[in-house]
Formats: C-alpha cells, structure tokens, sequence
C-alpha cells in the first residue's frame, strides 16, 4: 500500500466523521446567519440614515415641493405629510412617528426634532429658508427679473479641486478586511484546536497504538491535518461566499470586483494559516494523554493566534500602511491575519505579498519538521504529560 | 517460501535503570499457539510492542518468515493491545473498514471482511452503533474483531482474556484455535494459567525480561523432579522420612506427596510403602501448568 493511499485513507476519515457532525452543521449555519444579519442590519441602517419623515403645518405646507427638490440636491430622501394641528406634530415627533416637524410662517421657519436635527435636512431647510426670504425680498424691491436671478443663484456652485485622492471605497474595503480577519481568526483557532483535540483522543483512547503499528506516525498526521483542514476549508468557503453574495446583494458592498478577490485571498490565507498552525498544534496535543490536559497546552499557541488577530484589528483599522504594519504582515505569525486585511483594504504591493508568502512557506516548511519531529516521539507515551524537551529529543 | 515462523531472536531492553528484556529469545511456529506466561513486569507487553514496531528494541531482531519485520509485513500481524483502544465515537462497522482499508485491504473487501467478522463475533446488532454505546464485553469483541479483520499472517495478542465472561472466553478460545488452526502462528499471553495449559500448543515463562522456560506443558514437567503420590492408610507419620533421594512435600488426606531426586528409583518408594501395609494408590503427579509457574518463577 503506498503512502498516498494510507494519508487519503486517514484524511478521508476525517472528513466523513466531521462533516457529519452536527457541530459542523450548526456551526456554520449560525455563523452565516449572524454574518447576514449583520449586513442586512447595515443595510437597513444605511437606507435609514438619508431618509427622513417630515410633517409640515400651516403656511409650511407650500414648502413641500421645495424641500423636497432641495433636500435631493443634498443626496437626501424626505417624505413629507400635512399635519392639521401643530400639537399633534409634535405628539408624532415625540413617538417618533416623524422625524421632524416644520410649522411657522415661510421666513420664520420652526422645526421641532426629538434630540437633533438631520445634518442634511438641516441644510436642506436653511437653504430653503433664506432662499424663501430672498424671493420675497426680491419680489418687494419690484426687481424685474426675480426670477431669473434665483435660478442663476441656485446654479451657483464652487469648484472643488482635490490634491490628494480619497479613495471613494474606503470604508467598504475595511468593513471587507475586518470581517476576513474575523472569519480566519475563528477559523485558524477552531480547526486548530480541532487538530489537537483528534490527536489527544487517538491518544486518550489509545486507538493510536493499532494505528502505528501499521501506519507511520507523519501519515497519520499528515492525514488528520490535510482532512482537518479540508472541512476548515469548505467551512470557510461556504460562509465567505454566502456572505459575499449577501452583502452584494444589498448594495452593503458595492465593490464587486475588490470583494471577490479579498474573499479568494482570504482562502487562499486560511490555507497558508492553518498550515502553519496545525502541526503545532498537533504536536502540542501528542503531549497529553488526556482532554482536561489538552487546554494547558494550547494555551499559548491560542494566545499566539489572538495576538496576532487583535493586532491585526488595531493596525488596520488605525495605520494599514505604516512601517510596523507593513513589517508585521510580511513575517509570520502575523502574515496570516495582516496580510489578507492589507490585500483587502488594497495597501498590499505585489511584492509584500509575494515575500510574505515565502516566508510563511519557510515557516511552514520548518514548523512541520519540528511539530513532526514531536509528534513521533510523543504520541506512543501515555500516562504524564511528556515534557516538549524530551519529545524533540534535544 | 519458508515456514510462517515469528522468532524473537535476543531482543534486550532497558528504560532507563530498568532492565524491561534481557535476550528475550523464542519463536512462535506456523499454526502454533503460544501462550506467554509471566508476573505482572516480565516484559511480556514490551516483547510483543517490540514485535509490533510500536517500541524500538535497544538490540535484537524480531523476524516473520525469516525476514526483519520491516513496515511492509508488519502490517500482516493482528494485534490486540493490553491497553484497548478504539475510536470511542465511530460506528462498529464503519471502524473496522477503516482499519482492515489501513492494513492495505480494497474498499470492497475490507467491507465483507468487517461483516463476516460483525456476523461471526455475534455484533449484528450493533454494526451501527458508536464504540462507547457498548457494553464493555462488546467493545472487547469489537477489538478482537479489529485484529483479526485484515486477514492477519500472525496474531499477537495481549491478555485477550483478561475481563471476559465465560461465553465470551469460550468465543475467543474457539477463533484463537481456528486461527491456528489456518497456519497463523498466535502468540498470547494470560495469567489464566489453567486456560493457558488447555489451550496452548508451547508456554513460554518469561521472569524478568527473560525467557527461563519454554515447551510443551510435558516438556516443562520434564525439567522439574518427578513427583508421587502414595496412599498408604496404615503407614505411619514419617515413614518416607529416611529413604534416599526423597522429600515428601504434604501429608493430605492420607495421602502423601513425594518429590524424587533423578536417578532414584520410584520402586524402592512401593517397597518401602508396601511394607507399611495395604496401598491403595501409588501414581506419578503430573503438576498443572500453575505448580510449574510457581516453582519456576520462585526458584
Ligand atoms: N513506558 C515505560 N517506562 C518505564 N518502564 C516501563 C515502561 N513500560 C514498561 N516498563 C517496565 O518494563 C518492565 C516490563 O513491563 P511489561 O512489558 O509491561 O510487563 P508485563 O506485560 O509482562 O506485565 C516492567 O518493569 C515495567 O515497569
Ligand atoms: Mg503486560
């Protein structure tokens, strides 16, 4: 039988116990559904935040039209409705059936809001007010053409002359990097863990001893990690995708394009992450003999992973592009997390993601020997925990 | 092809101070079984980890069919661990496919190989059910199963008696001789002695990390002094005292237990017997497998 053979065997095992679990179901089923609740949240509140429900009384009802022409010039949505009596606007304001309420007479304009008034809106309304006091004054004075000093009044604008380009996406593309980071941090713990946890049962079980007398020790891990990793990946996959569908479809995102290839990155560094957590993780694991032992051991290795999330979280949220950011997501253990955050918010050069792949491959490539090299010498003895410097053998 | 002998030819091994195996040396023949007898330490369980590849021997070989037991024909070895393990969560059935497709068996066959072993262990009823939802005489069946699914060349297992009720040791005894039966060499050990004496072709009794006998039960009594025993009813107290070259070892029920020294010559006992008056039994004991053990392993 070669070797393949017994990885693919051992790696499919895998797959079939945990795909079928109902942690695995559930898990991912509720992860999605609070990543589409919260984007249709941000929907909803998006919508909410340029539009405002106006009632208007007595002479300010003429001022429909305007207000609503106006308030469009500013990208702001006003529905308007006519309230009888100016203490019942009031009452609606107060149970926050309007959002704003405009009685008084044309240049005396009162709006009664419950806390503060739109910035929008605000605008929206003084403009109207003096343009409203200007008519009248112009129309008193007898000037001939009021009319057509008004129209050349309101085309009036200022030319803005930007030196510095902001980039107009911004906000989506960190909303997009927060969320990958999230989602790899969740995912290189849980799948992780999972890892040490499938090789302290094989252990605790004692199952490992039929297996090793017939399977090498670097199949059986190999296996359980390329199998472990696998469910990670569809896991990921059908929650990046999901979501991405979601927030595209609510006009959340509208960066298709930049989006997709965040979320294909995102892939592509759960893989490059979980590889060079897993077989430490493993290697930790076959260091115990028992599961109440097992969470001593990860400790540090979930610590490391939380550091590098939440400085992932403040470094890109604060200073993507500065020097420390920079250096951090090129080495790893930081890679992972920084760098497809960077990619996201579009910051990350070609050459930063090139030199932080090969580095995370060295890593990679020198963890597995390492966490190998423990994992052979450690996973046959049980009974006490066996100590890190006896299982590299040093 | 030359015969399907396991040898273990001088296998020492130490941990640390301990000295678990001192040239633990035997071998287990083509249809043979071989129970391995010895105090709780001997070095039985190390012995057969060693066999297995489990456990590296610090020197020593361990040999099948007159080759190293590499990684390739280790997986021809059914084995049953003292410690037993399974995965406790995975369904019978679903494991042992799992193990028999390790030990290099084809999809296809590695499922008529889990059924045929599910129907003749009498687990029909639990194919489905997870490992930990059995009863313990269960889940040893299941593990026995587990040795046995890959259509082994040789069978080493560890107390596979140890905690089975009496069907489930009738069970056992019946597959470990059909086994041999098919040319398997099977090696076991137990501290069911008496089991052990009906069951196996050799013994081997192993005290500390060291073969001191190995045979037939005759060929061990052989080595031992020929014993006795006299019923002499009129015979006084010490009338056997004074002959040359023998030691009565218990005075029971009128009966009396002799030990000779070789070379003396049980007729002279007759005589001396006779002359006391009527002797209504006069037989050579042949000690059980457990008065053999305890006098090997106390000398
Ligand atoms: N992992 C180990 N570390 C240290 N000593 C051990 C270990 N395993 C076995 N031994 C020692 O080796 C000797 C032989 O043990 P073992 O082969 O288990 O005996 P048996 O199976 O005959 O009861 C004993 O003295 C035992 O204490
Ligand atoms: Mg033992």
């Amino acid at each position: 039988m070669t070797p393949t053979r017994t990885v693919f065997l051992v790696a499919r095992r895998e797959l079939n116990t945990r795909l079928r679990t109902r942690s695995f179901a559930i898990g991912t089923v509720v992860t999605i559904l609070v990543l589409a609740g919260y984007l249709l949240l941000q929907a909803s509140l998006a919508e909410d935040a340029d539009r405002s429900k106006v009632g208007l009384s007595g002479q300010a009802t003429g001022l429909a039209a305007p207000l609503t022409a106006t308030a469009k010039q500013l990208g702001h949505t006003v529905e308007v409705s006519d309230v009888k009596d100016p203490s019942e606007g009031e009452r609606m304001v107060r149970d926050g059936d309007l959002d704003a309420f405009v009685s008084g007479t044309a240049d005396r304009l009162r709006v009664t809001v419950r806390s503060e008034l739109d910035e929008n809106l605000h605008k929206a309304m003084n403009a109207l007010a003096q343009q409203q006091v200007l008519e009248a004054q112009l129309l008193a004075a007898e000037v001939p053409n009021t009319r057509e000093i008004l129209e050349n009044a309101a085309r009036a604008h200022v030319q803005v002359d930007t030196l510095e380009r902001v980039d107009p996406q911004k906000d989506q593309r960190l909303a997009v990097a927060l969320v990958l980071i999230v989602l790899l941090y969740m995912s290189l713990l849980l799948y992780g863990t999972m890892v040490a946890q499938g090789v302290v049962e094989e252990k605790a079980s004692r199952v490992v001893e039929i297996l090793l007398a017939t399977v090498r020790p670097w199949q059986l891990l190999l296996g359980k990690v390329i199998g472990l990793g696998i469910v990670g990946l569809i896991q990921f996959t059908l929650i990046g995708v999901t979501g991405l569908a979601v927030a595209l479809a609510t006009d959340v995102l509208t960066i298709d394009g930049a989006a997709t290839g965040a979320l294909v990155w995102g892939l592509i560094w759960y893989v490059l992450g979980y590889f060079l957590f897993a077989t430490v993780f493993a290697s930790v694991g076959s260091l115990v003999s028992r599961q109440e032992d097992a969470q001593s051991v990860l400790t540090p290795i979930t610590l490391v992973v939380a550091v590098a999330f939440v400085l992932g979280l403040s470094l890109l949220t604060r200073s993507a592009d500065d020097g420390v950011t920079v250096v951090l997501s090129l080495v790893p253990p930081f890679s992972p997390i920084l760098m497809p955050g960077r990619i996201a918010l579009g910051v990350a050069s070609g050459w930063e993601i090139a030199l932080s792949v090969i580095l995370t491959v060295t890593a990679i490539a020198a963890l597995t020997w390492l966490g190998g090299r423990v994992y052979r010498n450690a996973v046959l003895r049980t009974g006490s925990r066996v100590r890190l410097r006896d299982a590299l053998g040093v | 092809m030359p015969d399907a002998v396991l040898e273990i030819d001088h296998v020492s091994k130490r941990y640390g101070d301990v000295v678990a195996l001192r040239d633990m040396t035997f071998d287990v023949r083509a249809g043979e079984l071989f129970g391995f007898v010895g105090s709780n330490g001997a070095g039985k369980t190390t012995t057969m980890r060693i066999a297995l590849g489990v456990l590296a021997a610090d020197s020593g070989e361990v040999r099948f069919s007159g080759r190293p037991i590499t990684f390739d024909n280790r997986r021809r070895i059914g084995y049953l661990p003292e410690e037993r393990g399974l995965y406790p969560k995975m369904k019978v059935l679903d494991q042992l496919v799992y193990l028999a497709e390790l030990h290099g068996l084809p999809t296809n066959s590695a499922h008529r190989a889990a059924e045929n072993w599910i129907a003749r262990l009498g687990l029909r009823d639990r194919r489905g059910d997870e490992v930990q939802k059995l009863s313990l005489g269960n889940q040893q069946r299941v593990q026995l199963a587990a040795a046995l699914v890959h259509e082994p060349a040789v069978l080493i297992l560890d107390e596979p008696f140890s905690g089975l009720d009496p069907v489930a040791v009738d069970v056992m005894s019946a597959v470990l001789r059909e086994q041999a039966a098919a040319g398997v060499p099977v090696l076991f050990s137990s501290h069911q002695l008496d089991l052990v004496e009906r069951l196996c072709d050799r013994v081997g009794i192993v005290r500390s990390g060291q073969m001191v006998a190995c045979g037939t039960v005759a060929e061990l009594r052989t080595g031992g002094d020929a014993q006795l025993v006299v019923e002499a009813p009129n015979a006084p107290p010490g009338w056997a005292d004074s002959l040359p070259g023998v030691t009565v070892d218990a005075v029971h029920n009128g009966q009396t237990t002799l030990r000779l020294a070789p070379g003396t010559d049980d007729q002279t006992v007759l005589t001396a017997a006779l002359a006391t008056g009527p002797v209504r039994e006069f037989r050579r004991h042949a000690p059980s497998l457990t008065e053999l053990f305890r006098n090997v392993v106390s000398s």
